[in-house]
């Protein structure tokens, strides 16, 4: 690989290329603003990737393979870690044997999220060290490092982005990469990956006694820099937060951490005591400000007001003069809405004219809360419109609860749905209940992935398929429905009455493809007609 | 090459291209040597609702984001955003709203957003085929001949 060579990459396309010079076998995930596209650029460029029907799974799958003693990748949107931190928590105790990163998308300012949550605290909860980028470059450059530092330490390694370092493009000079991958191969390793309780103990120590090697060795760690600047003012950041710094203040001198945790106290407590005024600027939560005052190194962290959105070169001067004062308003730009002609359309017009309360849940289908539908009353995350609708028809008086329908999306109820109702059909209310599944026959929100319901993988190869209908069958719901709201919009308004009147268990499927991708369908199914056909004339 | 980052913003409604424009003004400027900083959000982009993209270029970028009333030009795809998003030029900056562009003119009237870099080519130091290649790079071999016609319509200007 040439020096020279430079490519303009967002931070996503730079992680992915990164893994695929690591050598990394298997990229696994589930799709989600601002993660997509590495798994998708992953595969593009060679990379076996695949979506897991939920990030639960995408983790245990990764953890298997670095178990196996591959290099594995994980990806995943901040909120996607919630669901994974079960296998993250006690992975951290049974380390790997290969390579395994865990990447958390944080989305600050929640430009398509429901929270803001700041996922450096998983770093701190699990036991897992973190690198945090700045940009493509540093992705690319963490990315291998995270490989490095995985496989010297036999342990799991979050690589925390957020929505900017995803999303911008910045010029990438690819170099390096890791030593060649050991070849897959188990190796029987009982009391390191039997979590039960005698075993555990010692992992727990274990786990403890790596992370203070480490954080040993992050105290002289290159991948943590100091700019030097005028003494009078210094600052402490990481991530995106970086590069509006050396806008904002120029002069200043910066210690710029990537390896943040866990963090080079020390180091900090040097740069701390070099300079004048020392301040932290970092974007949400004050997680660098309140580990580094817990040490005891005296810093100035932003005010309160900082913590909430991105941040940007505008607040970052603000933040150097403490500049408290009402920030200037957004003007508000036009909402999104869903699409002319979306089949979703009808399914809240139905809801809205049938005064119907709406457990929703999360996807393009979200967008029925706003008006003209206003047909949303709940929607929290993954999978909840079935267990909140269920809990709502428990205690409601039945009036109400008569019009409880629980609404999710295929690709949602993949990942969060399917215990929801299982929940459904082992305590059911005594009105009965209306779930509605929005079948559009893809990811639609995070811009048209496949999923276990659509049959195909993430490269839109046949593969086998869950049936909706046939599984709310199997697990004994009473009626189980399949209609196409846009085809017969009255039939349907109808068919919801009825469901909601009946005291029994319903599931509606709602399927019609997502009319952005629906020609897209055609050409796939074709092409596996095509291959079928091929196969079928080589074999005869 | 001077130390000033040039600093655009190209703005829309989700649908109009206004993420493909913006890619392909960071291809041009990087075609060209310079550092480059492209940012934007998508998400809910193709739900019709606002969308915008910032592209920084010059010597050396660190921020990939526009700070507001520091853009040198604003490119407008809609005219109901032109309002929207005034906040964001520099006094004396440039605005390029769809005006610019005789839209009756294109050969395919997808190409709009590319008429519009079209009339933005001409304020910029980047040579014109380098701004062809970049256009070309970003769009299939069937489109190249429409979004090449709306580029020429553009910096030939009315």
């Amino acid at each position: 690989m040439s020096n020279s060579e430079r490519v303009l990459l967002s931070g996503d396309e730079a992680g992915a290329l990164a893994a695929r010079h690591a050598g990394v076998a298997l990229g696994t995930g589930y799709p989600g603003t601002p993660s997509t596209e590495i798994l998708e650029y992953f595969s593009e460029i060679g990379g076996h990737a695949q979506w897991a029907p939920n990030e639960k799974v995408a983790l245990e799958v990764a953890l298997g393979a670095a178990f196996a003693g591959a290099r594995a990748i994980a990806a995943m949107k901040h909120v996607g870690l919630n669901v994974a931190a079960d296998p993250l928590f006690t992975a951290t105790y049974t380390g790997v044997t290969g390579a395994l990163i865990v990447v958390s998308a944080d989305d600050p300012g929640m430009a398509s999220s429901q929270n803001e949550q700041d996922n450096r605290h998983y770093a701190v909860a699990a036991g897992v060290p973190m690198l945090e980028p700045s940009d493509s470059q540093e992705t690319y450059d963490l990315t291998l490092q995270a490989v490095e530092i995985s496989e010297r330490w036999k342990i799991p390694v979050l690589l925390r982005l957020t929505t900017r370092v995803c999303h911008s493009k910045t010029i990438v000079h690819p170099r390096g990469a890791n030593p060649p991958p050991r070849t897959p191969n188990f190796e029987r390793d009982i009391r390191g990956r039997v979590m039960i309780p005698a075993y555990a103990r010692p992992a727990g120590r274990r786990l403890r006694q790596k992370l203070s090697e480490i954080q040993v060795w992050n105290e002289a760690c290159r991948l943590n820099r100091v700019i030097d600047g005028d003494k009078s003012l210094g600052i402490i950041t990481s991530g995106i937060s970086y590069m509006h710094v050396r806008e904002a203040a120029p002069q200043a001198s910066v210690l710029k951490l990537a390896f943040t945790y866990p963090l080079p106290l020390e180091r900090i407590r040097a740069f701390a005591a070099g300079v004048n005024r020392c301040l932290v600027i970092e974007e949400g939560d004050p997680y660098l400000a309140d580990a580094i005052r817990a040490a005891g190194v005296k810093v100035e962290s932003k005010p309160e007001m900082y913590r909430f959105g991105e941040l940007n070169v505008a607040r970052v001067r603000r933040i150097l003069t403490s500049d408290t004062s009402p920030e200037p308003a957004s003007v508000p730009g036009k909402p999104p809405q869903l699409c002319p002609g979306c089949s979703h359309r009808y399914v809240f017009e139905a809801l809205h004219k049938l005064d119907c309360i709406v457990a929703g849940d999360i996807g393009c289908y979200t967008l029925g809360v706003l008006p003209p539908f206003e047909a949303m009353d709940s929607c929290v995350c993954m999978g909840a419109s079935i267990g909140v609708g269920l809990g709502l028809r428990h205690v409601l008086p039945p009036e109400q609860a008569r019009r409880v329908v629980s609404v999710i999306g295929d690709s949602t109820f993949v990942h969060g749905g399917i215990t929801g109702l299982v929940e459904m059909v082992y305590n059911p209310p005594p009105t009965g209940h209306v779930l509605l599944i929005l079948d559009n026959s893809t990811t639609a929100m995070t811009g048209h992935q496949e999923h276990p319901g659509t049959g195909r993988t993430l490269e839109h190869e046949p593969t086998g398929k869950v049936s909706f209908e046939d599984l709310a069958r199997s697990l004994g719901i009473e009626n189980v429905h399949v209609a196409d709201p846009s085809t017969d919009p009255g039939g349907f308004v109808a068919l919801l009455r009825d469901c909601l009147a009946n005291d029994q268990l319903n599931v509606i499927v709602a399927r019609r493809p997502c009319l952005l991708i629906a020609g897209k369908i055609k050409e796939y199914d074709r092409a596996a007609a095509q291959t079928c056909t091929e196969a079928l004339t080589e074999e005869s | 090459m001077n130390d000033r980052v040039t600093n655009i913003v190209i703005a829309g409604l989700g649908g109009q291209g206004v993420l493909k424009a913006s890619g392909i003004v960071a291809d041009a400027a990087f075609r060209a040597g310079f550092d480059v900083k492209q940012s934007e959000l998508h998400g809910m982009s193709q739900r019709g609702g606002s969308v915008s993209s910032d592209v920084r270029f010059g010597r050396e970028v660190f921020s990939p984001m526009v700070p507001a009333g520091e853009a040198d030009f604003l490119v407008v795809v809609a005219a109901d955003q032109v309002e929207v998003n005034r906040h964001q030029l520099r006094p004396g900056g440039v605005l390029i709203v769809p005006d610019a562009v005789d839209a009756t003119k294109l050969t395919n009237k997808k190409s709009f957003n590319v008429a519009l870099l079209g009339v933005l080519s001409r304020h910029l130091d980047i040579a014109e085929a380098v701004w062809l290649d970049a256009i070309r790079a970003a769009l299939p071999e069937k489109l190249h001949a429409a979004n090449l016609q709306a580029f020429a319509l553009g910096r030939k200007g009315v």
